[in-house]
């Protein structure tokens, strides 16, 4: 079959009704800033995103991920820097010629019309032929196994059918950048973890470079290549997620990522000293003195001698226990241990530090 | 892409409950409270009572356009005598009156879809601030008089009779005015109840340029809103008598005020079919609203 189309955007890569696997852009931001009534958003941000990779922008609430994000995509304007996709600045292109597929937090189906016709819309818009584009648009639904729905209505569908729609309209063009602006958080935690591994795998199929903002750490750490951990404006480290776990940069990311308790120690000659044992410090240099020590569950761990404490209570999580213990010195830990291991509530138990290097706070600080 | 790397998701989860449930579907066992949804036979009385109430003002009407006279017996002149020659020459006021009132109608509806509904999506839109202020100053209207308002208008209109000379769809301008409270109620309820700036940011990263977001997504779901005004409107305008009077103009209840001095009969008659009118207006504007995108394509 013939298809005659035309492409609005600039110079794409990929034929939005070929089936061929496109190679994903690179985007690049330079020195990106954006202030909104006096608070800046975006703090000078340089990210670069290779062709085909999954980046997850992880942050708290207003650390300026999703408006990274929307600048990428033009919903929103930049006050200074650069962006770049497949080389070419793209700060005065309007959304629409960006040539970049997204997905939203809320539910975004074009109400009045069917599965099927959100789903063409996007190609309607690059006025491919009516034929090939009812072709592509079906073969796409299929992809999130939603072929069956295609002549229902966004109302007819659940939270997560409808992110599915989103996510094969988003990729129906086969654009340069697929971006998902936290588009598995109304969903209930079952279907999440289903959609995201559904879209990883879209992703690396499609090899669509993906950005993909996230509150939730393990959602970021389960999907991306990499992740931009950030915080007021800023990129506080990128790395892999095993990386970020491993080696943070600095405490917040290691507060961010994955659980840490918070233990008082002393730091001697950059060397943190807790409860008896040395441990190597991670990040950057303190300088002596108190601190606290930010130490993973999994560093811990139930022995028959070491620091004694008391049992409040103790989760069972599939394929290990979570038990809370309380220390003599007061501190509360979660430890990380096998299933066989049954604590009860206030059962006397004796812990002991792995030895692993940690990441530390100076004392008194929140975070 | 081969089915082997697009295999279909692992099986779709069901579809919200309450879909295909009848909204009326109620599990038998639950107890009648106070406050629940009244019985059919609850319904059909209110619905009588209130309906009676609104029906025989409009009985009384029919009943006196056949009345002869007051001899107290009753005739079908009134009606048949509508549709004499002679009729037709002494009631021609009246028919261009009637053409007067509906181009007024059209040009209003025109003013408030071209004006007011693409100010309002904006507002909502890129300026959301402005939303009070575009609000208080659409309600204005309702809170002036009419005669005040002609007292305004009137050195407005000798300008515009300068502009546009003094044919009576320049009223239009005026009746853009006065129905703003009832075509902003209309619109801003369905602009509040859909998500605007999603689906127009949605529409745009698919490659939608500003008035095709407008034409093609917006537009189709403010449907509701945008009829609901529309034909407010025309009722409001079709209704109107103060202004045209004072202005002296000529629309339709300007006309049923000076055909029911010389024959009550034909006015009352005329009444009832702007009453009719407005009636199939607001029966069409319910079924429109009541339609939802799957009951339309089924």
């Amino acid at each position: 079959m013939t298809a005659t189309f035309t492409l609005t955007g600039p110079t794409p890569t990929s034929d939005p009704a070929s089936a061929a696997p496109p190679t994903g852009a690179t985007v690049q931001l330079s020195a990106v800033v954006k202030a909104f009534a006096g608070h800046t958003a975006l703090n000078s941000i340089d990210l670069e995103v290779a062709p085909g990779e999954l980046v997850a922008l992880l942050g708290p609430s207003g650390c300026g991920k999703t408006t990274a994000l929307r600048s990428i995509s033009g919903l929103e304007s930049i006050d200074s820097g650069r962006i770049v996709i497949d080389g070419v600045d793209v700060a005065d292109t309007p959304t629409n010629k960006r040539d970049i597929g997204m997905v939203f937090q809320a539910y975004s189906l074009f109400p009045h019309m069917t599965v099927l016709e959100n789903v063409e819309f996007g190609l309607k818009m690059r006025k491919v032929a009516a034929a090939r584009r009812r072709e592509r648009a079906l073969e796409t639904l299929e992809m999130v196994g939603l072929t069956k729905h295609s002549d229902r209505f966004a109302h007819q569908l659940s939270g997560g059918q409808q992110q599915r729609v989103a996510l094969a309209r988003a990729l129906v063009t086969r654009p340069r950048v697929l971006l998902l602006d936290e588009p598995l958080s109304a969903l209930d935690a079952k279907v999440r973890v289903q959609l995201r591994e559904e879209i990883r795998r879209l992703q690396t199929e499609l090899g669509i470079t993906t950005v993909f903002v996230t509150h939730d750490q393990e959602e970021a750490l389960a999907v991306a290549d990499r992740v931009a951990v950030m915080r007021d404006g800023r990129i506080e480290q990128i790395g892999t997620p095993e990386e970020l776990y491993a080696t943070p940069a600095n405490a917040f990311v290691a507060d961010f990522v994955g659980l840490s308790n918070r233990m008082p120690a002393e730091l001697i000659d950059g060397q943190v000293h807790l409860h008896g044992c040395t441990l190597n410090l991670l990040g950057e240099p303190m300088p002596d003195g108190p601190v606290v020590a930010l130490v993973r569950p999994e560093d811990i761990a139930l022995s028959t001698d070491g620091i004694a404490g008391t049992v409040i209570s103790s989760s069972f999580l599939g394929s290990l226990r979570r038990t809370r213990v309380r220390l003599d010195d007061g501190t509360v830990v979660a430890i990380q241990h096998e299933v066989e291991r049954h604590p009860l509530p206030g059962e006397a138990v004796t812990v002991r530090l792995k030895g692993a290097p940690v990441s530390a706070l100076p004392p008194k600080t929140k975070k | 892409m081969s089915a082997d790397v697009a295999a279909p998701l692992s099986p779709a989860e069901p579809a919200p409950a309450s879909a295909p449930l009848s909204p009326r579907a109620k599990p038998a066992n639950q107890a009648v409270r106070i406050g629940a949804e009244p019985s059919a036979l609850a319904r059909r009385l209110i619905l009588g009572i209130i309906g009676g109430i609104f029906l025989i003002p409009v009985i009384a009407m029919i009943e006196f356009t056949f009345r002869n006279g007051l001899a107290g017996d009753y005739t079908t002149s009134h009606w048949t005598g509508l549709f004499s020659e002679d009729s037709a020459r002494t009631y021609r006021g009246l028919y261009q009156a009637i053409e007067n009132s509906l181009v007024l109608a059209a040009v209003t509806v025109g003013i408030v879809l071209v004006l007011l509904l693409p100010t309002m999506v904006l507002v909502h839109m890129q300026f959301p601030r402005l939303k009070r202020t575009l609000e208080f100053i659409c309600i204005i209207p309702i809170t002036v008089p009419a005669i005040v308002l002609v007292v305004g208008l009137a050195p407005v209109y000798s300008v515009v009779v300068q502009v546009l000379g003094g044919s009576t769809w320049t009223l239009a301008f005026a009746y853009g005015i006065t129905v703003l409270p009832y075509a902003y109620r209309a619109i801003q309820g369905n602009l509040d109840a859909i998500p605007v700036t999603t689906l127009s940011e949605a529409a745009s990263t698919l490659g939608a340029g500003w008035l095709t977001v407008l034409w093609k997504i917006l537009l189709p779901n403010l449907r509701r809103g945008v009829l609901a005004a529309s034909f407010i409107s025309i009722a409001v305008v079709l209704g109107e008598f103060t202004i045209a009077s004072l202005l002296n103009r000529r629309n339709l209840q300007t006309a049923l005020l000076q055909v029911s001095q010389s024959d009550p009969w034909v006015a009352v008659i005329f009444a009832l079919a702007a009453l009719a009118l407005a009636f199939i207006l607001l029966l069409i504007i319910g079924r429109l609203g009541a339609a939802s995108p799957a009951r339309r394509k089924s």
